[in-house]
């Protein structure tokens, strides 16, 4: 028990700050994914076949590629890509992007394959008679998108949201290879010091169980708020 | 784009797949079994029993593989019963290892996957069977569990797959599957985009060949 202790002897406050630290990437990786989705949802609905063929590859490929791959292209092939696109711009030193922007940047981009499928699903799902009256009432297609089929949207997607952010925060566990501080990596390196794996790692579940049991709680506040009036 | 070094890494890349492919079919083997024995423990009338193998539900979806492996490879090890009996000739190789880890972790998912299946047979079926004047036990076997399969089909498609994607984590623990080795090529030769594209291409590769293998057998069993 001493070595979970918080202070110089126990791992305790490493551990606290390796939670905030998953919690971080988890949610930064989230909205990423959102990013993405916003962009690759509208593609993957359009009726031209190219930008379909470019959002269907895009979900396809992240979602039938181990995760740990894709971040191993983006830790080794990040610095690169980026250097090259600096070296088009003429500057030629050398760039390292920081662990934390690598794990977020290919968790999101994982996270967004799936957020992808889940608001393609809830927007098919949508009544088209809801666009056609909205069309018939000559309401602007902002307003439109995000007065009537936001909302319906939401109510649909939120417990599938709910999945991809579970598949999410589980995925941060992966970037630990690339070095960044988060949980699996703060167990692995009190593992490796004080020869107790068993403990630490047996930690490091609970912590996990811990957040997806919270965030599962949060959700389903949310789910209740947006399924009002149904 | 470096073709040679593609063309020098496919070959690798694919006599690795067998260590992949071997890893997969073995834990999907004992996860079908721990899934079947905790989806009837789950529906068992029961509290304590079904109590329990929700907790095992519960823990293994809601940690993720990697911490699953590390704690069976790295931490099992340590306690003395585990080295000092027999168990210590399967605990020691990370290949054992990480197909327990993977069969715990995939039984879990198949044991939901197969209890939503149960619960979801009309109970006329059974009512019927029982009218008929079967016994409850075959009941079970050829009436029960056919429905169950052919109805967990498809999510079960999606969990092989899930599973084949999490079997690339056997890497961490110094085994050389697919990802394994393209990420020593990656690491050797500096050329991670042309690595990706091929160690990606043979993995899609096998999520095409699955999802279309279940399309088929979908299609076998339907009534």
């Amino acid at each position: 028990m001493e070595l979970l202790s918080f202070g110089k002897t126990g791992w305790g406050d490493e551990l606290f700050y390796a939670t905030l630290m998953t919690i971080a990437v988890s949610i930064t990786a989230m909205l990423i994914g959102f990013f993405f989705a916003l962009i690759f949802t509208p593609l993957k609905l359009s009726k031209n076949k190219f930008l379909n063929f470019v959002a269907n590859s895009y979900t396809t490929v992240i979602r039938g590629v181990p995760e740990l791959l894709v971040i191993y292209l983006f830790f080794f092939g990040g610095s690169g890509a980026i250097m090259y696109v600096a070296s088009i711009f003429g500057y030629f030193e050398y760039i390292e992007i920081n662990a934390f922007i690598t794990g977020s940047f290919s968790i999101g981009i994982i996270s967004g394959a799936y957020s992808t499928e889940v608001f393609r699903g809830a927007i098919q799902s949508i009544d088209k008679g809801q666009f056609e009256a909205a069309k018939v009432l000559g309401i602007k297609k902002h307003i439109q998108f995000f007065k009537i089929i936001m909302p319906q949207m939401l109510r649909l997607a939120i417990p599938n949201l709910s999945n991809v952010w579970q598949i999410t925060l589980k995925d941060t566990s992966l970037i630990s290879v690339t070095g960044l501080v988060e949980i699996m990596r703060q167990s692995y390196i009190a593992a490796g010091s004080t020869r107790d794996p068993l403990l630490f790692y047996s930690v490091a579940a609970l912590i996990y169980l811990i957040l997806t049991f919270l965030s599962m709680r949060l959700i389903n506040r949310l789910e209740i708020k947006y399924s009002r009036g149904f | 784009m470096d073709f040679t070094i593609m063309a020098t890494s496919l070959p690798k890349l694919l006599s690795a797949t067998v260590i992949t492919l071997k890893l997969l079919s073995l834990s999907l083997f004992f996860g079908i079994f721990i899934g079947l024995l905790f989806a009837i423990l789950r529906l068992n009338k029961n509290p304590f029993l079904s109590k329990f193998a929700y907790g095992y539900s519960y823990v293994f979806r809601g940690t993720p593989l990697l911490v699953q492996i590390f704690i069976i490879y790295f931490g099992l090890g340590q306690i003395e019963y585990f080295r000092t009996t027999f168990l210590w000739v399967i605990f020691k190789e990370p290949y054992w290892c990480a197909i327990i880890a993977f069969a715990l972790n995939t039984g879990a998912y198949t044991s939901e996957i197969l209890r939503s299946a149960f619960e979801t047979i009309k109970p006329g079926i059974i009512e019927a069977g029982k009218s008929l004047g079967i016994s409850n036990k075959i009941i079970f076997y050829k009436i029960q569990i056919p429905v169950a399969i052919r109805q967990s089909l498809p999510a079960y498609g999606n969990e092989i797959i899930l599973m084949m994607k999490g079997t690339s984590l056997a890497s961490t623990v110094t085994l050389m599957d697919i990802t394994g080795v393209a990420k020593y090529i990656i690491s050797t030769t500096f050329k991670p985009i042309e690595v990706f594209i091929v160690a990606g291409g043979i993995y899609l590769f096998m999520t095409f060949i699955i999802h279309n293998f279940i399309k088929y057998l979908e299609k076998r069993f339907s009534f």
